[in-house]
């Protein structure tokens, strides 16, 4: 277990040991958590207001503190607060709307591009708050990079689709360079030897799984120091996903890596840290090991169990 | 992976200079991006200006036009002149000169004036249809016969616009159309309070006319609603007939590729040629009569009936599939299931596109040209069978004309025509709005 | 009897149709196939189609039979007319029939004449509505006999319903066909009068053919050139203004404004479209051409009141719309994963648009610009009114030129005899018309198409 060494211990009764008087305290929250409606799984409901398990990183890249996040009057993220360590791969899970997809959009801000989204709350990347005035959303997201759920490489050839993030931001001062960071990103992703000799062919004629390392190689181009992916293997095949998951492993010797997974096997297989979210709120997040062996919350359980989901 | 690889690229905020140069290429981008952002706000900014003062200077131009300039003329209308035997017969009351009664009115009026080529400049203050109104109303009311009456007689038109203010009354006398002699004269007209201008009624109720301040749109508005008549008649019809066949029982194959493809090009095809169609095939091949509103319908309804059918098919397919089946699955037929379950949900579709359609025939003038239906047109027409003029063929005839009093007339027909549209368009709107929110 | 009674009597017979048929089936007292009124259907389908056909029939061959009848009484020597002034003279009689002016005074063989033609007329009438009757009657009464508890009436009557609707189908073929003939068969006679090279190459427009034969310059010269030239200036004009205006309206209204602006400017954007084509034309003669003149005077330039410039000024203008909402249909199916993949890489929204949405939106938009091209190349109203007449061969946009819509128009507006070279030129240069702005029409459709189908 990662040392408390900060206000971590804001989550009562803590681990395992849930009271009775709060499971019964607990009850009051049903009315909150609405669509979790069957009666079944109404007893199970816990003190849900705050995480189990100790949410900070030992050196953390990112900090989260009690992010909330709107979508005009839907309360999507409640008060969540987690940290991205570095050189670990730490993966989001919970049943669909649990708000997981929300979050990584957060460590981002791509939720900018939703009108009606508000975040509320500091998500901190290098001792700076990412939302606050003076923070700059291009360089947040040269820093923190995206891989998205589909494959979305752009209608360019595969050279021009690694080499525009470098072209934006001016990173290759002449072609020999952009030659070399574009080589090496793809080397990275595990894409070098199959486009090697297609550079110049569009992205978008590749497969499904090298359309996503493609768009791994993408992220790498600009030297960012997360990567964000959500649920990057959702649309492939299982070899693809095998490809894929090897990769991820790969990269966190370079960088940090939070993966919003839909599947808990893969969770498992791919990530350091698991953190279990439902109904916006965080409700358990530990070693991966330790949330799937013994899970603290019995949310967690039913679901690593399959009792929902 | 045994191969030494290269090593990743730098992250940016890797060092202070890497960052501050990334700073400095970020403020340069930033600025691009403020003004490419400008250029867009400008661009619908461009839009909308011309939008404004396209209106203003319709407005401008246009409500001095629902005005008309009246002189107040004591007539007498003697019995001798107008009646002489006493029958009160309505042809003789008809056929007697009312013009001339006008003038020995003005004459009364201005009796220093007695040279031939003053009187002249004399009775042109009034306008020469004026007579027609004076007829209508004794023949209306016989009983004025024999009696001296005020008549407000409407002004020529120049006299009209020097009225308006649009005719410089201190610029040199060569350059306006009413002389110094009959400046004077109307001046006298004003201080007499004879001068008042009056709401243009006739601008409504009558046909066009040579003489601006006579001319009105009705002949024109009629038209224009036989011609939309006809066009609404077959193209709805035909239109929807089409899209029901295309969108449920027409097999996949080249042919309805080729119905298809060619419907949306039918779609573009300048308007002009269609006009070019109507006079080869309905003029020249199967001789109906140039002018009349039924051939503008029926050109105007080969043009329509794309838009009608592009519409009606987006309609149909807006339907979920769920209700057909739920149609079949209960043991209705095909067809039953399009008429009764599809198309009630398809209708309001149909409609809105069906009304934006003609709408769009409503302002096409192009394909009229063609037709001859450009002739002068004064007479109201009472079938589709009778010539007549349209609505913006009227505006295209009246602004080619000279006058300046036609210019304000232009506008205000403009205006009446814009405002048929936009109800026509509100309605289409109000339709498709209902339609989402039971849809 | 007027010669619509046919029509009455058969609809009276079609109403009278559907009740029986509709009363037949409940006549059995067992169960049969269809409800009551499909066999009432059947019936009047039976009754209103032979008939009809019929009643077509006699419309096609009336004239021509009551025409040789009627030409039959006049005088032996008049028959040996030459056919035109035949054709004169039987103009004359129905004239007189119709109780419109006649040339000069009728003589009596034409007074006689026309009063066959009155008799046969009226023979005829009455002959088509006795004919529909008793063909009416026939087939609604053998249709009658048919309906048994086993006649599928609802199949037949589905069958021809939908025979219907496959024939309203194909309206729209004839109509692109019929333009084709119609404008091909009057271009030929055309081409058979000035050789196809000189009128596609010639560089010179001057259709006035002289009234007398010994006058300047009476042959017309129908080089068609500067009309090309003239359309493509005005056509180009507009484009350089709603291309840029128009798409970079749509950017703004789709990536940038949020929805309130949107919810007014886009209307409002739309309204431009919805305004007719001669209010433009309107707007364009009165108003911006003489604020160009001015404008240019105030600079020392020359402007025409009819300047190239005005005019494709204005019909850019009316186009902004159209350019505006085919580029926001595009730019709007352009997958939101592209513009997420970019901004995640930290472009700016503006590197997004410029470098990922407007080459990923390529096809569509250059499909749309084709589009607009073949729109403002066949736009009539606004070059009628603020072009010029005289065929200038020039690419300066403050003279004034003339576009191959306003010779149509100035060709074909007042009465024209049908063969003379100067209004066989308008289908001459309608058939150009067509066949250029179908195909650009052709390809832009096909690449918009292909771009839809790229991201659906």
């Amino acid at each position: 277990m990662k040392s408390m060494d900060n206000g971590g211990l804001v989550f009562d009764g803590g681990g395992l040991n849930v009271t009775e008087g709060a499971k019964r305290a607990a009850g009051a929250l049903i009315g909150n958590l609405r669509a979790y409606e069957s009666s079944r799984l109404s007893n199970v409901i816990e003190e849900a207001h705050h995480t189990a398990g100790d949410y900070t990183a030992v050196n953390a890249i990112m900090r989260a503190r009690n992010v909330d996040v709107f979508y005009g009057d839907n309360h999507a993220i409640k008060s969540v607060n987690l940290d991205v360590g570095a050189n670990e791969v730490i993966s989001l899970i919970g049943p669909s709307g649990c708000g997981k997809s929300t979050f990584i959009r957060c460590l981002n801000r791509m939720n900018d591009t939703i009108e009606s989204a508000r975040v509320e709350g500091e998500i901190v990347l290098d001792g700076e708050n990412i939302y606050s005035r003076e923070a700059d959303v291009v360089l947040l997201r040269a820093r923190v990079g995206m891989v998205f759920q589909k494959p979305n490489p752009f209608p360019k050839s595969v050279y021009d689709n690694v080499a525009y993030g470098p072209r934006i931001h001016g990173l290759a001062p002449d072609r020999q360079a952009l030659d070399q960071i574009v080589q090496s990103s793809l080397e990275r992703a595990g894409l070098w030897a199959e486009v090697k000799d297609r550079l110049h062919y569009p992205g978008t004629g590749l497969s499904g799984g090298q359309q996503q390392r493609l768009c791994i190689a993408r992220a790498i181009a600009v030297g960012p120091e997360v990567i964000l992916m959500d649920e990057p293997c959702s649309a492939l095949d299982p070899i693809a996903t095998a490809h894929i998951e090897d990769l991820i492993d790969e990269l966190k010797k370079n960088f940090a890596i939070v993966i919003v997974t839909h599947s808990m096997q893969q969770a498992r297989r791919v990530s350091q840290r698991t953190a279990y979210f439902h109904l916006g709120r965080l409700i358990e997040v530990g070693a991966t090991s330790q949330v799937f062996s013994e899970p603290r919350r019995k949310l967690t359980e039913d679901y690593i169990t399959g009792r929902f989901g | 992976m045994n191969r030494q690889r290269p090593g990743p690229p730098e992250p940016v905020a890797s060092s202070p200079a890497a960052r501050a140069e990334f700073g400095r290429r970020l403020a340069r981008r930033n600025r691009q991006e403020s003004r490419f952002r400008l250029a867009g706000l400008c661009a619908v900014l461009a839009g909308l200006a011309f939008l404004a003062f396209f209106f203003l200077t319709l407005i401008g131009n246009a409500y001095t036009a629902f005005a008309q300039t009246h002189i107040l003329l004591d007539v007498e209308l003697s019995a001798a002149a107008i009646d002489p035997e006493g029958t009160r017969n309505r042809q003789t009351l008809g056929r007697a000169d009312y013009q001339g009664l006008i003038r020995n009115a003005l004459r009364q009026q201005f009796p220093a004036v007695t040279r031939r080529g003053d009187l002249r400049q004399l009775f042109a203050l009034v306008s020469p249809g004026a007579g027609f109104d004076l007829r209508k109303q004794v023949l209306a009311n016989p009983g004025l016969i024999g009696q001296k009456q005020r008549f407000w007689l409407a002004a020529d038109d120049d006299v009209d616009m020097l009225i308006k203010g649009h005719m410089n009354r201190s610029a040199p006398e060569s350059q306006r159309r009413i002389n110094d002699r009959q400046l004077a004269w109307i001046e006298q007209l004003e201080a007499a309070g004879r001068i008042e201008r009056q709401f243009n009624h006739r601008f409504f109720i009558s046909g066009d006319s040579r003489d601006p301040e006579m001319s009105g749109i009705r002949s024109a508005v009629a038209g224009s609603f036989y011609m939309l008549l006809v066009t609404l008649a077959l193209s709805f019809p035909l239109g929807v007939a089409t899209a029901i066949y295309l969108e449920e029982f027409a097999p996949k194959n080249r042919w309805t590729d080729l119905v298809e493809v060619n419907i949306n090009n039918l779609a573009a095809v300048p308007s002009i040629v269609f006009g070019l169609l109507g006079l080869a095939l309905f003029i020249n091949l199967f001789g109906l009569p140039r002018s009349v509103p039924l051939v503008g319908g029926l050109v105007l309804t080969l043009m329509t009936l794309p838009v009608v059918i592009i519409a009606a098919r987006a309609a149909l397919t807006s339907v979920p599939p769920s209700i057909r089946e739920a149609a079949l699955g209960v043991g209705a037929s095909k067809m039953q299931a399009i008429f009764h379950h599809v198309m009630p949900l398809a209708l309001p579709g149909m409609l809105t596109g069906t009304i934006i359609g003609m709408a769009r025939a409503l302002g096409e003038s192009a394909p009229l040209l063609m037709i001859g239906m450009v002739a002068f047109i004064v007479d109201v027409p009472e079938s589709p069978l009778d010539p007549s003029a349209a609505l913006p063929v009227q505006i295209y005839l009246w602004a080619d004309s000279p006058e300046r009093a036609f210019v304000e007339r232009t506008s205000a027909a403009i205006l009446v025509l814009l405002a048929f549209l936009l109800v026509m368009n509100a309605g289409a709107i109000l339709l498709r709005k209902r339609y989402e929110k039971h849809g | 009897m007027p010669p619509y009674t046919a029509l009455i009597i058969l609809l009276a017979l079609t109403v009278l149709g559907y009740w029986l048929g509709r009363r037949r089936p409940a006549a059995f007292g067992r169960k049969y196939h269809s409800l009551p009124g499909y066999y009432g259907s059947y019936v009047a389908i039976w009754c209103v189609f032979p008939a009809l056909a019929l009643y077509c029939l006699w419309q096609l061959v009336e004239p021509g039979f009551i025409r040789s009848q009627v030409l039959a009484t006049l005088p032996a020597e008049l028959l040996e007319l030459p056919e035109a002034e035949l054709g004169l003279i039987y103009n004359d009689i129905r004239n007189l029939v119709e109780g419109n002016i006649v040339s000069g005074a009728p003589g009596e063989e034409i007074i006689a004449a026309a009063s066959r033609y009155t008799a046969l007329q009226r023979m005829s009438n009455l002959g088509i509505a006795l004919a529909v009757l008793v063909a009416g009657l026939a087939s609604s009464g053998w249709a009658l006999r048919r309906v048994k508890p086993t006649l599928r009436a609802r199949n037949k009557v589905e069958r021809t319903l939908r025979m219907l609707l496959m024939a309203a189908s194909t309206v729209a073929i004839f109509t692109t066909i019929g333009i084709f003939l119609s404008v091909l068969f009057e271009a030929i006679q055309f081409f058979q009068l000035v050789s196809p090279l000189e009128f596609l190459f010639g560089l010179s427009w001057s259709p006035q053919t002289a009234i007398r034969p010994d006058q300047v310059g009476s042959s017309g010269a129908f080089g068609a050139v500067p009309l090309f030239t003239g359309t493509l200036l005005i056509s180009g004009l507009a484009l350089l203004v709603a291309v840029p205006v128009g798409l970079l309206s749509a950017i703004y209204l789709s990536e940038y404004a949020n929805a309130r602006i949107r919810a007014i400017a886009k209307p409002m954007l739309e309204v431009l479209a919805g305004i007719p084509t001669v209010v433009y034309g309107y707007f364009a003669a009165l108003t911006v051409g003489p604020l160009l003149r001015q404008f240019g005077e105030a600079f020392g330039l020359g402007v025409s009141s009819e300047s190239a410039l005005g005019a494709g000024l204005v019909m850019g203008i009316m186009i902004i719309p159209f350019v505006s909402s085919l580029s926001d249909d595009v730019i709007n199916a352009v997958p939101q994963d592209l513009r997420d993949g970019s901004l995640a890489l930290g472009a700016t929204q503006s590197e997004t648009i410029r470098q990922v949405l407007i080459p990923a939106a390529l096809p569509g938009i250059v499909g749309g610009i084709l589009l607009a091209a073949s729109r403002a190349i066949g736009e009539t109203m606004i070059v009628v009114m603020a072009a010029g007449l005289a065929a200038n061969l020039t690419a300066n946009p403050l003279e004034a030129v003339t576009t191959v819509t306003v010779q149509m128009v100035t060709l074909l507006i007042g009465d024209q005899e049908f063969d003379s070279a100067k209004t066989l030129a308008a289908f001459a240069l309608g058939l150009l018309l067509f066949v250029t702005t179908l195909a650009l029409n052709v390809v832009a459709l096909r690449v918009v198409r292909r771009y839809r189908e790229q991201y659906e």
